[in-house]
């Protein structure tokens, strides 16, 4: 903060009295800015934006599982809807957010602009002249030395720039004064600082409005381009055009899971080959914490599963080789998963579909007939499986999840449990009309994400400016010293009237007294050299009279 | 030794470090219990009314005017605190040792790790500024009582990390973290001693008998929260920064709201209005040592309602 600033509050103008409408409206509206760009308002606006996001943590989001926005909507369905016309499930892009955040940084750019301009031009000014009574200042004290008034000033002046103080000489009414100063770069991080702030936000919003996200699941083997059509889910900022989207495929060969002794998960490796559409393509290895970097772009990896492969024979001899589907896993430690298997092309017509659902352990461990999985790693695979025949109703429009059976059809007795059965790797299950299916064994599929935000590594900057600025506002003091020099009644010595203003880490009495110290100690040094010099100068006197 | 037997020894020291802390209390208690209002105090008054200055420069270890047994008191509450502080630091390293790994992979090593720095946080201050000792047993209580629940609550064995906190990430931003909350702690409560203490010195309540007659001045103890505070505001927006850096590798996007992320935010913007209020007029004192409390109060919830609770990315806990 300026020194010389006077408090905001005090600067609001008495309303002029009985003017026109027109200036009338205008004071109106300054008082109000006036008002908006006060600090109290900004404390009041940090405390509004502290509590605006907390209904965003204790209430299911979108923007983080719709999963459990369904879930929550599913257990209160009446009060759900009503949160959700309060936007309460999208916290943090619903326009009550926005405009306490908004509000927020229009006050603060009202507050901090202006004192740019006026640092702007401090730091081209020299410090201001001695205020006239030094004694009102904050620290104050009186140094006497023996040295004449220019000489005495010559020496303070030479230690303060030794200390890095701007210094100005000045002669007011016929005596002479020092002005000093020192921190003023503790304004400039202020304002770096908060400026930063508003650059950050910027940098958020660009990276929301131009930025994009993917996720896929993609089995070893396999590979996947980046569009829209392809990702099972995706998100776009409002100025993605979906034409425009990076050109880039990423097939995944291999992908591992490493464990601990104890099943901890150690790593998650990925080899993939990376290149544009129909180009071979360059193979890496990414993994957690270590993703996919190419211009701007990123891939990760978000997490794996297993995908059971099926042979299916049909009673006519007609085979289906290696049929299968990712199954997702329901639990992470011991990766126990679930999924389904739709085989609507048997070619037996719409009424004649086959499905399996059901239950994968990548080591399985069956007790009383029920399957459990004991080891997240694929040991012994084993998977219980329920078959249906009927029609899946996958043409009916309504959108399915890929990964279960539509329980309707299940319910209105369009599909119909025909078996079911606990496989392991190598086992087969015969159904009532002879056609069998034979589990494989299991290969990894890998989820992957594709994300673009150009506006990441502008927030990045802005960023480390804010903590500079940061450092720079809270570790720096501004100091202000004053000197004013006059003769010494009698014998020539002078006696400098010293005040000082320190803004920032508050102790400043401790810090002005070592400083004194020292102007004493410098000037009684000097006055000592002269006496050496002239030997019948007077005896030098050290101790000062505090003001 | 082995794996097991340092795991042993680390929790050894953990019930011997809340044995020491325990008996630290004890003696802060009875330094205060034999001390009349403690001479240094009016200086401190004095001092803090006259320059602006109230926190003794350092090196004036002894204080005079207090009476012998309340300085000997005095010396063996702040040994107990130091010695508990060594076994303290002896429970992360011998848990580091025996996993291999820095000791805070979980909530047990982290929440250990946070008391620890606010413990040391107090022995610094208190080192520098001796008047500060009467604050002793305003910390360590919570400590001992944080320590208790800790070992109760959050208590696990050591073991390897999941592959997520692989990453030197986890060195820079739980480091920071955990330094930037154990300082807010101190804070916190210096702000807590402040409400206590102001109000006592607006009824003009002379000096006399009463624990908080021998609190450190109201003025001091604001002080000391602003010092801490804007000391660990720093340190915090480092690790906020930090901890996005490394979601942005390890879960694709630098910043998601999860509830974590979302409750680090919110302390955060309350220590800025902590800040700010310190220097605007209406809101010095005790409004702002309010805001104060409040930010420790968002760092306690996040570290256990958001990590045993509520379901997001960063449950690393540990605890079930
Ligand atoms: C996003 C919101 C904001 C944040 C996070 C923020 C944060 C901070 C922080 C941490 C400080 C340091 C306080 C200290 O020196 O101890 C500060 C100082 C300051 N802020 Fe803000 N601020 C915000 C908005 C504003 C607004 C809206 C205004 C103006 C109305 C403002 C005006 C100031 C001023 C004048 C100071 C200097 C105080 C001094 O040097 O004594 N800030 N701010």
């Amino acid at each position: 903060m300026t020194i010389t600033a006077p408090p905001r509050e005090a600067a609001t103008p008495p309303p002029p009295a009985g003017p026109p409408a027109a200036r009338r409206l205008g004071g109106l509206l300054l008082r109000q800015w006036r008002r908006l760009t006060a600090m109290r308002t900004a404390i009041v606006l940090l405390f509004l934006l502290a509590l605006a996001a907390i209904p965003g943590s204790l209430l299911p989001q979108r923007s983080l599982s719709q999963s459990a926005v369904s879930r929550y909507f599913a257990d209160n369905p009446t009060l759900a809807p009503l949160l959700d016309r309060l936007y309460l499930f999208d916290v943090f892009s619903s326009p009550w957010f926005a405009a306490v955040y908004l509000l927020l940084f229009v006050s603060l750019i009202g507050c901090v602009l202006p004192r740019a301009l006026e640092h702007a031009r401090a730091l081209r000014t020299p410090p201001p002249p001695a205020p006239r009574r030094l004694t009102q200042l904050p620290d104050s004290t009186r140094l006497a030395t023996t040295l004449p008034p220019a000489a005495a000033l010559d020496a303070v002046e030479e230690e303060l720039r030794v200390r890095r103080y701007r210094v100005v000489r000045r002669d007011r009414e016929g005596s002479a004064e020092l002005s000093a100063e020192k921190g003023v770069l503790k304004e400039t991080g202020n304002l770096v600082f908060h400026l930063a702030l508003v650059a950050l936000l910027l940098g958020l919003a660009g990276g929301k409005l131009w930025g994009y996200e993917g996720s896929i699941l993609v089995p070893e083997g396999q590979r996947f381009c980046n569009s829209f059509q392809q990702y099972d889910t995706h998100s776009a900022g409002a100025m993605v055009d979906s034409g425009d989207l990076t050109p880039l495929c990423v097939g995944l060969e291999d992908f591992r899971a490493t464990y601990e002794e104890d099943l901890t998960a150690a790593s998650f490796t990925a080899d993939i080959t990376h290149g544009g559409p129909g180009e071979e393509g360059e193979s890496t290895t990414i993994g957690v914490n270590d993703p996919l970097r190419v211009d701007g772009d990123r891939v990760y990896v978000t997490g794996h599963g297993f995908v059971p492969r099926f042979t299916v024979t049909l009673p006519d001899g007609t085979t289906f080789d290696d049929v299968s589907a990712p199954f997702l896993p329901t639990e992470q430690s011991t990766m126990a998963s679930e999924g389904a298997l739709k085989l609507p092309d048997l070619g037996a017509g719409a009424e004649d579909q086959l499905a399996l659902q059901g239950f994968l352990a990548p080591t399985g461990l069956v007790q009383g007939g029920i399957l459990t999985s004991i080891d997240p790693r694929p040991l012994a695979p084993q998977v219980a499986l329920v078959a249906y025949r009927g029609y899946l109703g996958l043409d009916s429009g309504l959108p399915q999840s890929v990964y279960s059976l539509d329980a309707s059809q299940i319910e209105r007795d369009r599909l119909t449990e025909v078996g079911r059965a606990n496989l392991s790797a190598g086992e087969t299950m015969t159904l009532p009309d002879g056609t069998t299916v034979t589990f494989n064994g299991v290969s990894e599929f890998a989820a992957m994400q594709f994300s673009h935000d150009p506006g990441q590594l502008w927030v990045l900057g802005a960023a480390v400016a804010v903590l500079a600025g940061l450092l720079g506002m809270l570790l720096l003091r501004r100091e202000r010293v004053f000197l004013r020099a006059a003769p010494a009644p009698g014998d020539g010595g002078t006696v400098l009237d010293v005040g000082a203003l320190t803004r920032g880490s508050g102790d400043g009495a401790p810090r002005f007294a070592a400083l004194t110290d020292d102007l004493r100690a410098v000037l009684a040094t000097r006055a000592d050299s002269r006496t050496t010099r002239a030997p019948s100068g007077a005896a030098p006197e050290t101790g000062g009279a505090p003001a | 030794m082995t794996a097991d037997q340092l795991s042993t020894l680390s929790d050894t020291l953990f019930s011997t470090s809340v044995g020491l802390y325990s008996l630290a209390v004890v003696a802060f208690c009875a330094q205060l219990a034999f001390g009349r209002r403690p001479a240094r105090e009016r200086d401190l008054v004095g001092a803090s009314a006259g320059a602006g200055a109230s926190l003794p420069p350092a090196g004036a270890r002894a204080l005079p005017g207090e009476p012998a047994p309340v300085r000997r008191w005095g010396r063996a509450a702040m040994l107990l605190t130091a010695a508990g502080a060594l076994t303290h630091t002896g429970v992360l390293v011998a848990r580091g040792m025996a996993t291999e790994r820095l000791p805070w992979g979980n909530m047990y090593e982290f929440a250990t790790a946070v008391v620890l720095v606010a413990v040391v946080a107090f022995l610094v201050l208190a080192l520098r500024s001796p008047g500060l000792r009467h604050l002793g047993l305003f910390v360590l209580a919570p400590v001992v009582v944080s320590m208790v629940a800790i070992g109760l609550f959050l208590y696990v064995e050591g073991g390897p990390l999941v592959a997520a906190l692989r990453s030197s990430w986890l060195a820079v931003h739980v480091s920071t973290a955990i330094l930037g909350f154990g300082v807010f702690f101190v804070s916190g409560i210096a702000s807590v001693l402040y409400l206590v203490r102001s109000r006592y010195e607006a009824r003009g309540a002379d000096a006399g008998s009463g624990i908080v007659a021998r609190m450190p001045s109201a003025a001091t103890l604001d002080r000391v929260a602003h010092r801490t505070a804007v000391f660990g505001f720093p340190i915090w927006t480092f690790a906020v920064i930090a901890g996005a850096i490394w979601a942005e590798s390890a879960w694709g996007r630098f910043w998601g709201w999860d509830p974590k992320e979302t409750w680090a935010f919110i302390a955060w913007v309350v220590y800025a209005a902590y800040l700010h209020a310190r220097t605007t007029a209406g809101w010095r004192g005790r409004p702002a040592a309010w805001v104060n409390v409040v930010g420790l109060a968002v760092m306690v919830f996040n570290l256990t309602y958001v990590n045993m609770v509520s379901a997001g990315l960063h449950s690393y806990g540990g605890v079930d």
